[in-house]
């Protein structure tokens, strides 16, 4: 298979990746909470796939499980046509990287960003000695807009944006081809956003990194990413083009997500027809059967209750699991 | 700079509504304000941070001023003093009968003798014991092997305590469900029992006469100290891991991971620097209590071997003649009292200075 697989245009592919996690629900009992529950998806070398849903579908597990933080419970994860597993995952971890969503608790307040960021060097031997490692470190630190002499500083001295900064100079030490960010602006306020967003525009520019950008602001995972995917409790319900799925989302919870992304203008916002899901989101522990989603859709019918929908091409690489749409 | 300049000039005019800042009103920044701007306050890492708390506290600053004084007089008195632990009083090469049960600064016939012919007689500071052994030394010497105790028993408790605790914390799982039913057991047995028990059998099998340094020491000391090891590690690897737990818990442990950081390495670089504080402060606390189960185990006959005196065994000889010389009590259980009063509220100075969770600014 890994054979086969070599020259693939693809730098990560993720086939029916399943993540479960025990759960106890009584004495010598435990229940499989399906947390990721069959997804798959390609990220192309120098791409950004954005990755949407509510709190709870799975979305920063998949990131997890894909870094191998989690052993994937089944599914394979490929990146550069390599199998990613117990022993691959050694010598990959310099390619793939993350960014974590919490700028507070992802830096060590015990350490100076020097060594916040010298850290994945230090692991992987990449320096000859102490002025070549201080020299990659001030590079670094002025690749995210960070002053040199903030290097002998603690993390706990600077600012959101700032400790943002610090984070994604962590994780791009390495040189990776792919990084995860997880939620990477969500904590953080809106116009620092933006410059974080920006940042990580110019660097794909100029490194050429694939992200894998997780997030549940649809307006800017549309203004980062090449496409986008929707998870809906663990499964991929809706995957096409960034402007493709803003302007034409075909699966009925793409189109209640997008018409609750807030407009700027209040003429437009009033005319906008908001669409409303009613009920709850259905406990991962204890799944509708057939298509998770058919407990608050309008167009459910009796087949969704029997089969579970797949991802189905409609043209143009826009892929739908749903039966009625 | 230019840029604004030319903006100022451009802009429109401010309609009597707008919220629109008036940038005419604002005055340039001159070069020395400019600097000012620059001049932020020294970066400061926690434990600075920590002890420049610790130093604004008067209490923990008092006992740090205590048990210094102590631990000075501790290696000072033995060699100013003239009398050793074990020495009966001795006037001219004679035994001085006379000199047992003496009063502080009181001196007994055969030194006022001494003193009248024009000799000179080191004073009796706390006076003496019933056998005639000057008792300032004595409780000098208890001290040292009181504080010896605490120090070296909290050691042994912190290392072992640290090592189970931070390995049962952080792998968690199966390791961690079996290493912590081990400390339960530990930990339900009656301990004052153990304690006695272990320090009666010890003392009657350790064979410490091939080490000279273990010699001097004694057998009872080495027994102590591993009762100490054994039995009171349970507390401080409970605590350790319920930290190392938390911490654990925080992205920049996962972005350790990511890295490709070794176990090994996340537990040094990034767990264990984390919870110091915690660790010191209860080592800090665990060195009175050593003291005093030190002090309680000599007391019921179990601690040093005679002649090597220590507080408690002091206090227990204070004891049978109490209506008579009340102050062979009240030394050793002032030092007592002052030793473990010291550090107690030295561990909650540090407790106050380091603890992330009890911060208030």
């Amino acid at each position: 298979m890994s054979e086969m697989k070599k020259k693939s245009e693809y730098l990560v592919e993720v086939n029916n990746l399943k993540q479960y996690f025990p759960i106890k629900t009584g004495f010598m009992k435990t229940t499989p909470l399906k947390a990721v529950d069959g997804v798959s998806f390609n990220i192309k070398a120098g791409e950004t796939l954005g990755l949407v849903g509510e709190s709870g579908c799975g979305k920063t597990t998949v990131g997890r499980s894909l870094l191998r933080l989690y052993t994937p419970t089944s599914g394979d994860v490929f990146f550069d046509g390599e199998r990613v597993d117990k022993n691959s995952i050694g010598h990959m971890r310099k390619q793939m990287q993350m960014v974590f969503q919490d700028p507070y608790s992802s830096l060590n307040p015990r350490m100076t960003v020097e060594d916040i960021i010298g850290e994945p060097l230090d692991v992987h031997k990449l320096y000859s000695g102490k002025g070549e490692r201080r020299d990659r470190i001030l590079e670094l630190m002025e690749l995210v807009g960070l002053n040199a002499e903030h290097a002998t500083r603690y993390a706990h001295e600077f600012s959101g944006g700032q400790r943002q900064r610090i984070g994604i100079a962590r994780a791009l030490a390495t040189n990776p081809r792919f990084i995860v960010c997880d939620e990477a602006v969500s904590a953080l306020d809106v116009s620092i956003q933006a410059q974080v967003i920006n940042m990580f525009e110019e660097l794909q520019e100029k490194l050429g990194v694939a992200y894998l950008f997780i997030a549940h602001d649809l307006l800017v995972v549309h203004h980062i990413s090449d496409r986008i995917a929707v998870m809906y409790l663990g499964r991929i319900v809706e995957i096409a083009d960034a402007d493709d799925l803003n302007a034409s989302p075909i699966h009925p919870y793409t189109q209640s997500l997008l018409s609750a992304v807030p407009y700027p203008d209040p003429k437009m916002a009033k005319e906008r027809q908001r669409i409303i899901l009613e009920g709850d989101v259905p406990s991962p522990l204890n799944m509708p059967k057939g298509c998770a989603f058919r407990t608050r859709c309008k167009y459910a019918t009796e087949r969704c209750a029997q089969e579970c929908p797949t991802l189905t091409d409609r043209g143009n690489g826009h892929m739908v699991a749903c039966f009625n749409k | 700079m230019d840029n604004t300049s030319k903006n100022l000039d451009e802009m429109p005019k401010k309609s009597p509504l707008s919220f629109q800042i008036d940038l005419k009103k604002f005055e340039k920044a001159t070069d020395d304000e400019k600097k000012q701007q620059d001049v932020m306050s020294e970066s400061t890492s926690f434990f600075k941070d920590g002890m420049r708390k610790l130093r604004k506290n008067p209490l923990a600053m008092g006992s740090i001023v205590v048990l210094v004084l102590i631990m000075a007089m501790i290696f000072i008195v033995p060699h100013i003093v003239p009398y050793s632990y074990s020495q009966i009083i001795t006037v001219n090469g004679r035994r001085d009968k006379t000199a047992s049960n003496m009063a502080p600064f009181e001196y007994s016939q055969l030194e006022q003798k001494y003193i009248e012919e024009g000799g000179k007689v080191f004073p009796h500071i706390m006076g003496t014991d019933e056998m005639g052994r000057d008792y300032f030394v004595r409780v000098i010497y208890g001290t040292r092997v009181s504080l010896a105790v605490g120090l070296f028993a909290s050691i042994i408790v912190l290392l072992i305590g640290v090592l189970y605790g931070s390995i049962s914390g952080y792998f968690g799982g199966k390791v961690d469900l079996v290493m912590m039913r081990i400390v339960d057991i530990i930990y339900s047995l009656p301990d004052m029992l153990m304690v006695i028990l272990l320090s009666v059998v010890l003392r009657e099998t350790l064979k410490v006469d091939n080490i000279a340094f273990l010699q001097k020491l004694g057998p009872n000391m080495i027994s102590m100290f591993i009762v100490f090891g054994l039995l009171y590690w349970t507390g401080m690897a409970r605590m350790v891991r319920g930290q190392i737990l938390t911490i654990k818990q925080n992205e920049y442990v996962l972005a350790a991971k990511i890295s490709g950081a070794k176990s090994g390495r996340i537990i040094r670089k990034h767990i264990l620097p984390n919870c110091v504080s915690v660790i010191i402060v209860a080592g800090a606390l665990q060195i009175p209590s050593a003291i005093f189960t030190e002090s309680f185990l000599s007391f019921i006959g179990l601690g040093v071997q005679a002649p090597m005196p220590s507080l408690g065994s002091l206090a227990n000889a204070g004891r049978a003649g109490l209506t008579a010389y009340p102050y062979k009590l009240i030394f050793p259980a002032v030092m007592i009292c002052l030793i473990t009063l010291a550090f107690n509220l030295l561990g909650d100075g540090l407790r106050d200075a380091f603890d992330p969770k009890l911060r208030r600014d």
